[in-house]
């Protein structure tokens, strides 16, 4: 079955996916974390169509101690961003491994509000063991734990956002009640390790639930409303898509692509001197942009989105947007977002209705 | 009140500062009225923000809140509520101001050194320099419902995990030498080696052992604001804060002892007297004339103690349900019930209700209010009302005779309430020469005049001394 569009995102943190991009920067490393940068990249990104940004993030920095690189909070990062955009989808990845539910769905809810309903949520894992003595937490050990708190954090998280229905502020004159207390309501989460009370304090994010992306493999497939998926080939990807019971499946794809001045083996051949592009199972298109597109075009009859990790930013950021963009745009396989549309609605997935929303009764049965 | 010679006063050159407060949950911001806007759309914020840019203001400070209010168990719905995470939103308006702070109401309870931290870097750098930090303490369980720990805290260690919580920070903000990236691609690495200290912390409070993420900004570290006004709150400040909101700011001479007092404390630990911003938080309401302020005042009261609202502040204060009576009737005749604990939580709960019970009866029997009109005329006073040219006379007295530093102006009308300030009354402080007519730095800590962060001079003093 063809599919009506291709709906592409971009990882944009740092200077791109290889641990060495920054070397290959157009700015110098001093220059990486000042609002201008940040302002920049999401403008490209913006223009050349993608329908998402993700910002990468951890609370341990990225490269190897005793060298760390820089990183501001990716949910500042994205608020920063959507008030200096205006259509494109903005997704911090956020781990809820150690972080407070109630803090982090107040921050997503409220990306939401900034945005105009434009906010996703990449939900990710702290997983190496440094994490909790940064927190000063103690250690969630392993992948179930790990996972079990994804599950109640974004259980926490999901919940929050629908405990103010969206008509609870009343503004009663007549009553002088500013809210309607019968449409505000306690979640009274309890997990295995904590338990939260609500309501939140943020009113409902404009739509309605903020958009969440995750790992299907790793987060119940009913709480996501994107899977991503990754492997090796095509094949895996296919498969893995096929498996992920998400309203929609985004494939990951690392890419590296010509460029005028060098060939994309080149550039990751250049970099691989400094340090190894590490392998995280994802599949990687080392090449020109015309067979990107058809790596794309093939993608499209199994997903509903490719997430992107450019090698760097501002080389491939580029070519993406000189080349792969409008050719997969002629072909009528990827559509821009249209400005004052919600994320939700440029990915085709309805508003949700509000769990806590009092049903309302059709007129014959009153 | 008299002109003084501007020259013959304590502090001749004193200027004012301004912050606006964009409130939370509170019962002062009339959203009943046709012209005032939404409490949430990022449009509200960035109107009072930019509009206070526009009038040169220090600052766009917004308030923090873990839980929504409740009175007897029910959430309080007759009061604004409903707002933004204070950092999110904050770096939202980085991208549209150029020169004004911006400061984070954050609980040093209810969150960790590692991630309040670094969101605050995050927000310093987006906003080269511009970032603030009001710190909060909370010991109730009650908010504790909302978070992992639950309420865990000790009331006597909420200040003292504030102040390791600081310490912690502050070891994070400083763990970049400055100069540590490299500025260029060829560089041996992205950050020069040793160039960042792992920060290892063991207290009682917290435990914990990593790398900063970040540089330091333009200002060095955010600007640190503190409001508490006990005893304990006005020393924490003496000892950490940068800048105080205080309560102090209507009368002349109970500002003035607030702010000798703060001296005297920072004398006491060390730190030269001015070392530390007052902003006394206030409304200003401005008419044309003295008449016309005070009839907009009357109306702005009536707008914000609504019957509802005076009859919910009543049961407050007397521990008995009195929504239906009669707001604009007498006061209640029943004696106050003074209960253990009267199930109200994040509303101000009244240390002694028949005192305070008996001192609105005389009132209200000598001047003949109804109890709506007694909950207006003895609410807090916050505030000043006048004309242009009246305020700026008076601000100018306050100021340079050192009772505060400047006013952390709460708007009573979203998004504009400030129009007013910055149009009329700004231009008559200027002309005075008691408000700064360009900003003459780009950060937060310029625009206060502070000097540099603490932990970098007591580097430098310990240099000297060694």
């Amino acid at each position: 079955m063809s599919r009506p569009a291709l709906h592409l995102a971009v990882e944009l943190d740092g200077d791109g996916a290889h641990p060495a991009a920054w070397r290959r920067a157009a700015h110098a490393p001093d220059q990486l974390l000042t609002p201008r940068r940040v302002a920049q990249v999401a403008a490209v990104a913006e223009n050349a169509g993608f329908t998402l940004i993700t910002l990468d993030d951890g609370v341990l920095p990225p490269g190897t101690a005793p060298n760390p690189v820089g990183r501001m909070g990716a949910v500042e990062r994205a608020a920063f961003v959507a008030a200096s955009t205006s259509s494109i989808g903005v997704a911090p990845v956020v781990p809820l491994t150690y972080a407070e539910p109630f803090h982090v769905s107040s921050q997503l809810a409220s990306l939401d509000h900034v945005s105009a309903g434009r906010a996703g949520w990449v939900v990710s894992e702290e997983e190496q063991p440094e994490a909790a003595r940064a927190w000063g937490r103690p250690l969630v050990d392993g992948a179930d734990a790990r996972a079990r708190e994804s599950r109640d954090g974004l259980e926490v998280a999901r919940a929050l956002w629908d405990s103010w229905e969206d008509d609870a502020v009343i503004r009663s004159v007549a009553t002088s009640r500013y809210l309607d207390r019968e449409r505000l309501h306690y979640i009274d989460f309890t997990g295995e390790t904590y338990a939260v009370k609500g309501p939140a304090i943020v009113p409902r994010p404009p739509q309605g639930q903020v958009v969440v992306l995750g790992r299907p493999d790793r987060v119940p497939a009913a709480q996501l409303d994107v899977g991503l998926v990754g492997g090796p080939d095509l094949t895996s990807v296919t498969a893995a898509a096929a498996a992920a019971g998400t309203a929609r499946v985004f494939a990951e794809v690392e890419v590296a692509l010509d460029t005028p001045d060098a060939t994309a083996a080149a550039r990751v051949a250049d970099l691989e001197r400094h340090a190894p592009w590490p392998d995280r199972g994802r599949l990687r298109h080392i090449g020109s942009a015309g067979q990107l597109v058809a790596l794309l075009g093939e993608l499209s009859r199994h997903v509903d989105g490719v997430r992107l990790h450019p090698l760097v930013l501002d080389e491939d950021l580029a070519v993406l947007s000189r080349l792969v963009l409008p050719a997969l745009s002629e072909r009528r396989l990827v559509a821009r977002p249209l400005p004052g549309t919600s994320l939700r609605t440029t990915l085709g997935l309805a508003r949700p209705a509000n769990r806590f929303a009092a049903v309302s009764l059709p007129e014959d049965a009153r | 009140m008299t002109r003084t010679d501007p020259l013959d006063v304590p502090r001749p050159h004193a200027q004012l500062h301004f912050g606006v407060f964009f409130q939370g949950v509170n019962h002062w911001t009339i959203w009943s009225a046709p012209e005032s806007g939404s409490q949430i759309d990022p449009a509200s914020f960035r109107k009072v923000a930019q509009t206070a840019e526009r009038g040169l203001f220090d600052a766009f400070f917004l308030g923090e809140g873990l839980r929504l209010r409740e009175v007897d168990g029910k959430i309080h719905d007759l009061d604004v509520a409903g707002r933004p995470d204070a950092l999110t939103q904050l770096a939202a308006l980085a991208a549209v101001t150029r020169r004004i702070g911006l400061v984070s109401t954050s609980n040093s309870t209810f969150n960790e050194p590692a991630d309040l931290a670094r969101r605050l870097s995050g927000l310093d750098l987006l906003s080269e320099g511009r970032a603030g930090w009001n710190v909060v303490t909370t010991d109730n369980a009650w908010t504790g419902a909302n978070f992992r720990r639950g309420g865990y805290l000790d009331h006597a260690d909420r200040y003292r995990r504030a102040e390791e919580f600081l310490t912690v920070a502050r070891a994070l903000w400083d763990g970049w030498a400055d100069g540590a990236v490299a500025g260029a691609q060829t560089a041996s690495a992205w950050a020069a080696p040793g160039a960042v200290r792992q920060v290892r912390h063991r207290g009682p409070q917290f435990d914990v052992d990593l790398a900063p993420t970040l540089p330091r900004s333009a200002q060095g570290h955010p600007v640190i604001f503190q409001a508490g006004d006990s005893g304990e709150g006005r020393d924490f400040a003496a000892r950490n804060a940068d800048v105080i909101f205080s309560a102090h700011g209507n009368d002349f001479d109970d500002a003035l002892a607030f702010a000798d007092d703060i001296r005297t404390r920072l004398r006491a630990v060390g730190r030269p007297d001015d070392d530390l911003r007052i902003l006394p938080g206030t409304e200003i309401i401005i008419g044309a004339t003295e008449e016309e302020a005070r009839e907009k005042k009357r109306w702005i009261r009536l707008q914000q103690v609504t019957p509802a609202t005076a009859l919910g502040i009543a049961t407050l204060l007397w521990g008995i349900d009195l929504s239906d009576r009669d707001a604009d009737g007498p006061l209640p005749a029943e004696d106050p019930v003074v209960a253990e604990n009267d199930g109200s939580f994040g509303a101000r709960r009244v240390a002694d209700p028949r005192a305070v019970v008996a001192e609105w009866r005389a009132k209200a029997e000598a001047h003949g209010w109804s109890l709506r009109e007694t909950v207006i005329a003895l609410g807090p006073q916050r505030g000043h009302v006048g004309t242009p040219a009246g305020l700026a006379d008076k601000f100018a007295h306050f100021v340079r005779h050192g009772a505060l530093d400047g006013f952390n102006v709460t708007p009573y009308l979203i998004p504009d309430g400030l129009d007013d300030i910055v149009d009329l009354l700004v231009p008559e402080l200027q002309e005075r020469g008691v408000y700064r007519t360009e900003y003459t730095g780009t950060t937060l800590r310029d625009h206060l005049g502070l000097r540099e962060p603490l932990t970098h001079r007591s580097a430098a003093e310990r240099r000297q001394a060694g």
